[in-house]
């Protein structure tokens, strides 16, 4: 543990250093190519890049938005993953699998076509907060109902009811989802094709302000949690008889990872899977315990989105790939993997 | 968990550790007591983990029906019975794991529920019948979790763990991922992990009495390593912890338990000390199979034989 937790705290500070370099990195990339010894000047505010202001804009205005955007809702997936997995001890659930995600989309979907007619004048006023804020609401929702359905009547909550619980609330958003989408006009249509692909490109301060406060809020209450999630892994009982409060820490674990997930979820779209790779490649090569699981996962997980989407924006330029499709084409088959891998090992 | 009873053997541990009485000016002290409304009954039963008249029914069905309970600093208790006979029910009850239909329990002269949970935590570990830690934590580290009730540093608690990974006999597994373990290595590193939970300095006395309450802690275990778990409950016990064991081998509780509670369809059918408890008829009503209870050829204890 000692030598285990000695490498932990040295890779959190280079996982913090590789994402301040990449923060500058990522506001280079795209179809004006600028210095990186320009775009440093820039953010540190220390003068302007050779080459006129209109480069200023791009760097402030354009990609350090988009490159913050990308390390927060990375961060928010990759830690609520592991704060999940932990909750439901195993390394195989995402805050898609129990509807946490769903909840959200179907509750932003309903903002986004709606919006335009009864909810409107409210919707105006509450800028960037009305989706994310639905987006929380509806991933809380679903998240304690799915608690619900799973809790026994005395009182323990099962795993496998609840993971199943999961898989029926995902076939009511989905359908919720569709009917939406059915309903919606061309332009919304637009709006919702983008958002279900998932996508940084709406990237404005308004938006990552909004995302950030609420995903940096629960970036900072989830490692609390972190020695009750590790007793949890132990099994509930065991951790009920280490002196834990076991609904309360499952309750606030949920709560934080709605939190974070729907703020994500509003900002950026559906992104899959970074909440399954990240926490486990952590695991791999830090250890399971969540003091130092879920800060690496969120730096991690924040530096893989930025890659990713410095990718999607570079791979067809310059047209855009969809970051939430290249995600999944690297989740979907990592995904396969693990289940073969690891499938039996953690009695699926 | 001093050295030189670390090194005891079997054959010569001295017998009258077995009959060794709670030392009562280290454990009957009390830590805080919460809760102001003490009864006689609860004045009673200081220093103890006790149950009066517990019952505990699921529906229709009744599991435990009035039994009385006492884990006392110093003994070792086993509760003995068949299949269904209501053993891990009344464990449950014990740890508030369930609470029960009827009947009360104290702990160290309090209301069992009045006391908050991380006090109880501190003073009364359970070791469960099997792990489901799929995880890669390494031994240190599980055996490390038994030291979140307590705030003692991470210094001291890397120490604590240390010390009970070697007590239980897998000081060498330390740096091993828990998983991969033997069913056998994973109970050895569980039982390391409940020692630190409720460990107690040698040196300095407890501020209140702690109990341990082993499921069926030789279950996956080999003959050996049955008795070197026994072992360890007992040396627990003589250093002033109420030990509480379920059990299914009778032989293994004539050798370790001061005391045997049996049971029988969710009711307590005899309860004292070993010796007496453990008697041919009785035995052989209780498993339907003819038994005796004859003297040990080479040790002080009796044995218990199918015939």
């Amino acid at each position: 543990m000692h030598a285990r937790a000695h490498v932990s705290r040295k890779a959190l500070a280079v996982l913090a250093l590789l994402s301040a370099a990449m923060l500058v990195f990522s506001t280079t990339v795209g179809p004006m190519s600028i210095m990186w010894q320009d775009s440093l000047k820039v953010l540190l505010g220390l003068g302007s890049a050779h080459g006129g202001a209109h480069l200023d804009t791009i760097i402030t205005s354009i990609r350090l938005p988009r490159a913050v955007l990308g390390m927060l809702v990375g961060a928010a997936l990759a830690a609520s993953g592991a704060a999940i997995q932990g909750l439901f001890r195993n390394p195989l659930a995402d805050p898609g699998l129990i509807g946490v995600s769903g909840g959200a989309a179907l509750a932003a979907v309903a903002v986004i076509v709606l919006g335009s007619t009864t909810l409107g004048p409210l919707i105006a006023w509450m800028g960037p907060y009305s989706l994310m804020l639905a987006a929380f609401a509806g991933g809380f929702a679903t998240t304690l109902l799915v608690a619900r359905i799973a809790t026994s009547r005395s009182g323990g909550t099962s795993t496998s009811t609840l993971l199943l619980g999961g898989i029926a609330i995902n076939i009511i958003t989905g359908s919720g989802i569709g009917l939406f989408t059915y309903m919606a006009d061309d332009a919304q249509l637009r709006t919702l094709t983008f958002w279900s692909m998932g996508s940084l490109g709406g990237a404005m301060w308004e938006v990552v302000l909004a995302a950030g406060s609420l995903i940096v809020l629960a970036l900072v209450l989830l490692p609390r949690l972190a020695r009750s999630l590790n007793a949890l892994l132990l099994g509930e009982s065991e951790a009920r008889h280490l002196g834990i409060d076991v609904n309360r820490v499952k309750y606030r674990v949920m709560l934080l990872s709605a939190l974070a997930v729907g703020a994500a979820v509003a900002a950026a779209g559906m992104v899959g899977f970074v909440g399954l790779i990240v926490p486990h490649l952590v695991r791999m090569t830090l250890g399971p315990d969540h003091r130092y699981l879920l800060p690496a996962s969120a730096l991690l997980g924040g530096l893989f989105l930025v890659v990713a989407d410095m990718l999607a924006r570079s791979l067809i330029a310059p047209a855009e790939l969809p970051i939430g499709l290249l995600t999944s084409m690297i989740g979907g088959p990592f995904f396969i993997a693990l289940i073969i891998v690891q499938g039996r090992k953690y009695r699926l | 968990m001093t050295l030189a009873l670390k090194h005891s053997s079997p054959g010569t541990r001295a017998f009258g550790a077995r009959f060794r009485k709670a030392p009562p000016a280290t454990t009957s002290s009390g830590g805080p007591v919460p809760g102001t409304r003490a009864s006689g009954r609860a004045a009673h039963d200081v220093a103890m983990l006790a149950a009066r008249g517990v019952a505990y029914r699921v529906g229709r069905h009744t599991l435990v029906e009035d039994i009385d309970v006492e884990v006392v600093p110093g003994r070792v208790t086993a509760v003995l019975g068949p299949n269904g006979a209501g053993k891990s029910s009344l464990l449950n009850v014990l740890t508030g794991e369930a609470s029960p239909s009827a009947g009360h329990m104290t702990l160290n002269g309090a209301p069992y529920a009045a006391w908050p949970r991380e006090e109880v935590a501190r003073q009364v570990a359970v070791l469960p019948q099997k792990s489901t830690l799929s995880f890669p934590f390494t031994a240190l580290e599980v055996v490390m979790m038994g030291r979140i009730p307590h705030s003692s540093g991470h210094a001291r608690d890397l120490d604590i763990a240390l010390e009970c990974l070697k007590e239980a006999g897998c000081a060498h597994l330390a740096e091993r991922s828990f998983p991969v373990l033997s069913g056998g290595e994973q109970q050895r590193v569980q039982l390391a992990r409940v020692l630190a939970q409720i460990y107690s300095d040698a040196a300095k006395p407890l501020a209140s009495a702690r109990y341990l309450l082993l499921d069926e802690p030789t279950a996956a275990l080999d003959p050996a390593h049955q008795q070197l778990t026994l072992e360890i409950a007992r040396r627990q016990a003589a250093l002033g912890l109420g030990v509480l064991v379920i059990l299914h081998d009778l032989n293994l509780a004539a050798r370790y338990a001061d005391h045997v509670l049996l049971l029988q369809n969710g009711r307590c059918i005899a309860c004292g000390e070993t010796e007496t408890v453990l008697e041919d008829r009785r035995l052989s009503e209780l498993y339907q199979l003819p038994m005796r209870v004859i003297d040990h050829p080479t040790r002080s204890h009796k044995l218990v034989v199918s015939c």
